[in-house]
């Protein structure tokens, strides 16, 4: 039914699904309908193969063997850095750091402002959609530094105030922190406006691209951030590896965040120096798998037509709004006029979580609870909400078997 | 309409979702405690009346899922007029429901309205939203006012 109303969508869809296997895969059985994309994608073989030849061929710490299979993991590991920046964009290689995912991208930031940038009566400056990786550390830095967190507010259709922004912006603003598109509400916020509005009040800027580095491509040198950070698992790559991205001299000016073996230069008790960007960030073992499996993923995904992806999710997102609001006693949070395809719902007086078990036992997987971000729901005046996310694997099908499982639903409670 | 699901969302327990027993606060509780899942921002406030040994009376609130609710709901319908002892023996059941235990017909005939969260232990991720108001009771018992 559904199908007949989307007519350009062009995307091969159908090719791309048969390349990862859960998606044939049935729970509860029922065949699995995953729209819990905004929490971590699937992954597709290519991904899968690549960290078990890892282990299989090629397993060996990196940076220190003199020996064929080190020497080996080494060349995998700095072709996977080069993957990564010229999947953002970015001109230096040097200037991609692996971390753990966005969230320790953005501690690692937070640490080096807390030690060399933020005295009290400071600013940072963040919004009231953040996701909690984006408000807690600057919490913490504010705390411990005497700075002061500022919040650009949210309108109601889960927009940014942009004047209030404008008015925000001071020259005690030590750092603007913004999402690129919120995991919550799907909004995708004007950033390449903001970090130009931003650098114009000698503002730098960290953007936190972990919900629009699986939808679009996003390009560090065009938007001219300063940081940025994402995490692997979101773009079908594995859990466990992230990127941060820093322009090289910020970089080089901020301090270590973890210090031990990899990142010296020389170690005597007298004094140590460190490695110059990236090994000054990246202590100890890291986590070769991940950043191998990182490299399969952004290759996966560069092979892939994303502008005809991006259309794709568009056409589901408004499949599945469509739909959706036919039902009675359904409303969405989060209607911005540029929105990714998440949709977060609440029916009538059903709780969320109620919503999500129901819709399991029919084999669609959606997220319910607060998604990290408290503060954007207290917003809005609710605890929590059901939210569906899509990624271009998805299909109509799956649009369809979340509106009858909806439908169900509403009957049943 | 799986048989799983029936079970969770016994016609009890939705009943207790719909017009919950004992919903509101007391206006002089003896005890009174919030509790929080921090997984998914669940809220639930209980407040009592202890006399001496004795629960005079237990009233709730919650922003939280059926299951939540109903919990808290037959919670505050089984203490009324029990000792804190029986609250053990209380909980000692709801245990052996959750973890998906077989129980004799005469513990589940005098507590069937308990005997209905039995669907939840076919839920895991639910677990924890049953166990909420019993959780929070004991934060209030440890909280006299």
């Amino acid at each position: 039914m559904l199908r007949t109303v989307i007519t350009v969508d062009t995307f091969d869809f159908t090719r791309i699904r048969a390349n990862f296997p859960i998606l044939s895969s049935e729970v509860r059985g029922k065949p699995l309908t995953y729209l819990d994309n905004a929490a971590t994608s699937q992954k597709p073989t290519s991904v899968i193969e690549a960290v078990e030849h890892y282990y299989r061929a090629e397993n060996s710490n990196i940076h220190r063997g003199v020996h064929y299979l080190s020497e080996q993991a080494t060349d995998a590991y700095e072709i996977a850095r080069r993957k990564v920046a010229s999947f953002i964009g970015a001109h230096d290689t040097d200037e991609v750091i692996f971390v753990r995912g966005a969230t320790e991208g953005i501690n690692l930031i937070a640490h080096g402002f807390i030690e060399s940038i933020l005295t009290a009566g400071d600013e940072i400056l963040i919004s009231h959609m953040e996701h909690h990786a984006n408000i807690v550390p600057w919490q913490i830095a504010a705390e411990k530094t005497g700075a002061i967190l500022k919040v650009i507010p949210v309108n109601d259709s889960g927009e940014l105030d942009l004047e209030a922004f404008q008015s925000l912006l001071s020259e005690r603003t030590k750092l603007l922190s913004i999402v690129h598109i919120s995991n919550a509400l799907g909004t995708i916020n004007p950033v390449k406006a903001m970090i130009d509005a931003a650098h114009a009040r000698g503002v730098p800027v960290l953007l936190d691209a972990a919900q629009s580095t699986p939808h679009m491509p996003v390009s560090v040198s065009e938007l001219d951030c300063d940081f940025m950070v994402f995490s692997g698992h979101k773009i079908c790559g594995p859990t466990g590896i992230g990127v941060l991205w820093g322009k090289r001299t910020w970089l080089e000016k901020l301090p270590p965040y973890q210090s031990g073996g990899d990142m010296i230069e020389k170690v005597d008790f007298e004094g140590t120096t460190y490695k110059g960007i990236p090994g000054k960030f990246e202590a100890g073992t890291p986590h070769i798998e991940g950043v191998l499996g990182l490299g399969a993923a952004i290759d996966y995904m560069s092979s892939m037509d994303r502008i005809g992806a991006l259309a794709h999710e568009s056409a589901l997102l408004k499949a599945a709004t469509d739909a959706l609001l036919e039902i009675e006693g359904l409303r969405i949070i989060g209607t911005a006029a540029n929105k990714a395809s998440v949709i977060s719902f609440l029916i009538d007086e059903i709780h969320p979580h109620d919503i999500g078990t129901f819709l399991d036992a029919d084999g669609v997987a959606i997220r319910a609870g607060h998604h990290c971000t408290q503060p954007l729901l207290k917003r809005f005046g609710v605890p929590a909400t059901a939210r569906a996310s899509f990624a271009f694997y998805n299909d109509f099908d799956d649009v369809d078997r979340l509106v009858t499982a909806v439908r169900k639903l509403k009957k049943f409670f | 309409m799986s048989e799983d699901l029936n079970e969770l969302y016994q016609s009890i327990i939705l009943d207790h979702n719909k017009a919950p027993r004992n919903y509101g606060l007391l206006d002089a509780p003896t005890h009174k405690a919030e509790g929080y899942n921090p997984i998914c921002g669940d809220k639930i406030i209980v407040t009592l009346q202890l006399d001496t040994e004795r629960f005079k009376e237990v009233r709730f609130q919650t922003a939280s899922c059926a299951i939540c609710k109903a919990s808290a709901s037959i919670m505050a319908v089984a203490l009324r007029g029990k000792y804190l002892s029986e609250l053990e023996v209380l909980e000692i059941l709801l245990n052996k429901l959750l973890a998906g235990e077989e129980l004799d017909g005469n513990a589940l005939s005098t507590n069937s309205d308990l005997a209905a969260l039995s669907g939840v232990s076919k839920f895991p991720s639910r677990i924890k939203c049953a166990k909420l108001p019993w959780q929070t009771l004991h934060s209030a018992l440890k909280n006299p006012i």
